[in-house]
């Protein structure tokens, strides 16, 4: 093809050879399927079936079924595993209900995020899902840093898989009687054909859906289950990335890296309010700081004139040409027919309506700061819940 | 009027002395979803291997060079407008600039229709 600028990666800052790719338990099925296949996270995934526009489009209409196994799930159990784990992520765990998950972050001790995560008190334990690409260091730094009394389980045998959409609701229901009962961010055991799965509704498209962790073993009859329903498809990374773009979601080692703090990175909603008054938690210094003060750069959003796709890279001016920031994600909203970008700028100018300059390959493009989402979400909150 | 390919996955079609220039089926499909196309204004000098248009899809950016060098007669407004064109109909309507040879020997020693279908099943 015309040579490329940027082959597609999505690789969480690692640079990656075709050697030593690990394969998804569902690699043949993918393959089957059309599936073209892309290195990312240390895996061979599928990044496009039919086509990412479709696909992206199919997911925002009816539902479509991601295989996100190369995610790390890890299960803590010991003496006041929340007490411990808080030490590390900024989120109120002590007050979370069972069956309850919220968004977190392990961070560094000078309050870097060294990754991104889902927490979930599971009866006496924890269960974390971390991203692929990071897994490894992240255990290691569970391992070094938590006290030996947490025992931490890493679940190598259970795959992941995500069922995203406005009907996946309807879809997984048919099969799995009673999910439709589970709240936004909340999670529970069921069981399919006899087989456990732990299912909890979230994700991370901005719209209604399910994670499901389920063995290796049961995963491709599952998703056959699943796809047997014509509102699903299978969905593969290229839209994974434009859905969670739309919906103004961060990707590690891209929007966020150790060199970015929760306030920085605007997830300052994942810092429970005790937390925030009491600190004790790895960088609570820097960060109770920045939250009283601002940090010197925050992560916006940003409409790009034109048509042409604004993407990773892309240097952030101001009116006099001076670098403010930088692009960490951009492309093709295919929801909204126009290109959308997030990045990191200097505060303040980071205010919703700040015009700013983008320059990318000695090209520059007119955007303006706007409030994330770009496309609203559409999460399920049960009344009550 | 005959047809030759690139190893970049592009085409031309010459007539005359003027040369038609898009990108193959198979670059197309290799880009996906196409959303952005710029063509040069005609006027415009290039020379061969000179960068002549932009074309990003979904996941990528990508530059398209100039086969052969020669003046730009024609850069095509309708895959500007739309740019999903190109993934319709990549050697026909969704083609991105004419120009007007300045060296046609230029064209020697590139591929031919044949040629360059049997070397792209070997891809």
């Amino acid at each position: 093809m015309p040579s490329a600028h940027r082959a597609f990666e999505r690789t969480g800052g690692v640079t990656e050879s075709s050697e030593n790719l690990q394969k998804l338990p569902l690699d043949g099925w993918h393959r089957a399927r059309g599936g073209r296949m892309v290195p990312f996270a240390g895996y061979e995934m599928p990044v496009q079936y039919e086509g990412i526009m479709a696909e992206h489009l199919w997911v925002r209409e009816h539902a479509g079924l991601f295989d996100v196994s190369h995610m790390g799930q890890l299960l803590f159990h010991g003496p006041e595993v929340d007490r411990a784990l808080e030490t590390l992520f900024p989120g109120a765990l002590l007050i979370l209900k069972d069956g309850r998950l919220r968004y977190s972050m392990l961070l560094s001790e000078d309050g870097g995020i060294i990754d991104d995560l889902m927490a979930t008190r599971r009866g006496e334990q924890f269960y974390v899902v971390v991203n692929g690409a990071t897994k490894e260091g992240d255990i290691a730094e569970f391992e070094k840093r938590l006290p030996r009394t947490i025992v931490m389980d890493h679940m190598k045998e259970q795959a992941l898989l995500a069922l995203q959409g406005p009907e996946a609701v309807q879809v997984l229901d048919a099969i799995v009687p009673g999910v439709s009962e589970l709240s936004f961010m909340q999670a529970a055991l069921f069981h399919w054909d006899g087989k456990p799965l732990w299912v909890s509704r979230s994700g991370y498209t901005g719209e209604d859906g399910f994670e499901i962790s389920v063995s290796s073993r049961d995963v491709e009859a599952l998703a056959d289950a699943i796809l047997a329903d014509e509102r699903a498809k299978p969905i593969g990374l290229g839209a994974r990335d434009s859905l969670r773009l739309e919906a103004g979601l961060p990707l590690y080692g891209h929007d966020l890296d150790t060199a970015t703090t929760p306030v920085m990175a605007d997830l300052t909603f994942a810092i429970g309010k005790r937390r925030r008054a009491e600190g004790g938690f790895a960088g609570s210094l820097r960060i109770m700081a920045e939250l009283e003060n601002g940090a010197a750069q925050k992560r916006v959003g940003l409409l790009v004139e034109g048509r042409q796709p604004v993407r990773e890279g892309a240097l952030i001016l101001d009116g006099e040409g001076n670098e403010v920031g930088r692009i960490t994600s951009g492309g093709h909203s295919p929801t909204l027919g126009r290109p959308i970008a997030m990045g990191y700028v200097a505060t303040p100018l980071a205010g919703e309506g700040s015009a700013l300059t983008l320059e990318q390959r000695g090209k520059l493009f007119q955007a303006t700061v706007t409030p994330m989402p770009f496309v609203p979400h559409r999460y399920f909150r049960k009344q009550g819940a | 009027m005959s047809l030759y390919f690139t190893k970049d996955h592009e085409w031309i079609r010459v007539d005359g002395d003027v040369a038609t220039v898009g990108i193959s089926n198979h670059a197309q499909e290799a880009l996906g979803d196409i959303v952005f196309a710029e063509v040069p204004d005609a006027g415009k000098s290039l020379s061969k291997g000179d960068d002549a248009a932009v074309v990003e899809s979904v996941k990528a950016a990508s530059d398209v060079y100039a086969p052969v060098g020669g003046e730009v007669v024609e850069g095509n407004a309708a895959v500007g407008d739309d740019p999903s064109l190109i993934n319709r109909d990549p050697e026909g309507e969704g083609w991105f600039f004419k120009l007007k040879l300045s060296d046609p020997s230029e064209l020697d020693g590139l591929m031919d229709e044949a040629a360059y279908r049997e070397w792209v099943a070997t891809l």
